[in-house]
């Protein structure tokens, strides 16, 4: 079965078209990376799949596991499978990640039929998932992304995205704001947690650097709103030496 | 102390916000009187959960080196009014952290005065209003520091949260300082809650009543911080939190 099935997809941020017939079919156990130049509309697919308020979708259409995903409110994409991380992490100050994420897992697998983790389920399993992406435990006790540097917030979704565990996650400039060895960890954390025959991964990304750690299985460039060109991982090698204009 | 028996009118600027008719059927309010020895510490707590209409006056004295740690919170009343006049002696230090929560046409209001009357007394004041529907919010606080209250340092810290555009917060800091070496500080703000934060903690599968109530207890969370019974007034405050976050329009 098709994990998600992008049709024709145009929206708007405001009064201003972004994406102009987006089209793009991602099977479970593949990793597709989207590139693109600044204001291709990268971040607009993410925010519109993730469904950010703001975004307006006027044509075209979204399948996700079998469903509509464009009727759906934000948590229940979550719930459904669906995981966005975000280029820039949203400070909140007083709500820590720990009580926040017990409860966002318990209210997905609320929305599944499932059993609420206990408190000492979701701590262990929090821990194991911070230890994947080399973060102290401690940290997860303060409040969401405050005092974070760029590096730890990006780690913290990569976490976050550990104890959720979905179906599809929609990576929205993970490497930006990373040093080598933070690439390095979120890229094998990305890989040890939706490298699976069951699940995919949507990369957004300017840059080939993810790419090393993260192997994509397909490669499209994003210019003006629509993919114009699509191909397997050599294709972002010739991004990378020629540039977007020269190859798209 | 003497009660005062005529029922004000708006124009008296302490009670501008109020819902005067409320009022008249709860007036005279006769005053609390609360002393904390010299030396001595104590902790209070007003929490008015109930409906219709409740008035409170605290008349507080501080003695010399006294320490009171004061928490309010006012969540159900269609109108609840909590005066507090403080007075502190010499090295006194008066904590106060204040909630309140509302929604419909209920009007709350908070109003203080405290008067710093000694050397190197201490105050601070935490309040945090949360507003659904067409629900009215005040505080008026008034920080009097008398002549040769030197070493005084008095904070206020005044948050409104609108949950919705047709909701009013009133906020009135004011400074009366009659000393020289004095430390006040005092912020007020009257905000939304970020859409962004929203969008965030629902994208990770929080549907959206349970996200805001997350954010509201966070906003309120500084007003009884480290109070004694902080679990209790927690507690107390989510489920109204949650009753706002619902009736919200």
């Amino acid at each position: 079965m098709t994990l998600l099935k992008i049709d024709n997809l145009q929206a708007c941020v405001g009064d201003k078209p972004i994406l102009k017939g987006l089209s793009l079919t991602i099977n479970p156990g593949e990793i597709h990376a989207i590139m693109g130049p600044n204001g291709a509309g990268k971040s607009t697919t993410g925010y519109v799949l993730g469904g950010r308020p703001g975004y307006t979708v006027t044509g075209g259409s979204v399948e996700f596991m079998g469903q509509d995903l464009m009727e759906l409110e934000p948590h229940e994409r979550a719930a459904l499978g669906l995981f966005l991380g975000f280029q820039y992490p949203v400070e909140i100050p007083g709500v820590s990640f720990v009580q926040f994420l017990r409860e966002a897992a318990n209210a997905q697998r609320k929305g599944r039929g499932e059993e609420p983790y206990s408190g000492g389920e979701f701590l262990k399993l929090a821990k194991e998932k911070a230890g994947l992406l080399k973060m102290d435990m401690d940290m997860l006790k303060r409040p969401v992304n405050v005092g974070f540097s760029g590096g730890e917030k990006k780690r913290a979704e990569m976490v976050q995205m550990g104890i959720l565990d979905p179906k599809l996650a929609i990576l929205d400039e993970t490497d930006s704001g990373l040093d080598i060895d933070a690439l390095r960890i979120c890229g094998e954390g990305i890989n040890s947690i939706m490298r699976a025959p069951d699940k995919a991964v949507l990369l957004i990304t300017h840059y080939q650097r993810l790419l090393d750690y993260v192997k994509p299985d397909f490669v499209h460039v994003l210019a003006g709103g629509r993919i114009v060109k699509s191909g397997g991982p050599e294709l972002a090698l010739e991004l990378e030496e020629q540039g977007y204009e020269a190859v798209a | 102390m003497n009660v005062e028996l005529t029922l004000p009118t708006r124009k008296d600027e302490d009670f501008r916000y109020a819902d005067i008719e409320a009022l008249g059927t709860v007036w005279p309010v006769p005053g609390e009187e609360i002393e904390v020895a010299a030396g001595q510490e104590d902790t209070r707590q007003v929490i008015e959960l109930g409906e219709g209409a409740v008035a409170r006056h605290l008349d507080i004295r501080l003695e010399k080196g006294a320490k009171l740690d004061l928490r309010v919170l006012t969540a159900g009343p269609g109108y609840g009014r909590i005066a507090i006049d403080v007075r502190l002696g010499e090295g006194a230090d008066f904590t106060l952290g204040a909630a309140q929560l509302a929604t419909g046409r209920e009007t709350l209001e908070i109003v203080t005065k405290v008067t710093h009357a000694g050397l190197n007394a201490t105050s601070s004041q935490i309040v945090r209003t949360v507003l659904a529907g067409h629900a009215t919010g005040t505080y008026l606080g008034c920080i009097a520091v008398e002549r040769g209250a030197d070493g005084t340092d008095a904070e206020q810290s005044v948050r409104a949260m609108l949950l919705d555009r047709t909701a009013t917060a009133n906020a009135r800091p004011e400074l009366e300082i009659y000393a020289d070496d004095v430390k006040a500080a005092h912020g007020c703000a009257v905000g939304e809650l970020d859409q962004q934060g929203l969008f965030y903690l629902m994208s990770r599968g929080l549907p959206p009543a349970t996200a805001k109530k997350l954010m509201l207890q966070a906003f309120i969370a500084e007003a009884f911080s480290g109070a004694p019974g902080e679990e209790a007034l927690d507690t107390a405050a989510l489920e109204r939190l949650e009753t706002l976050v619902e009736t919200g329009l």
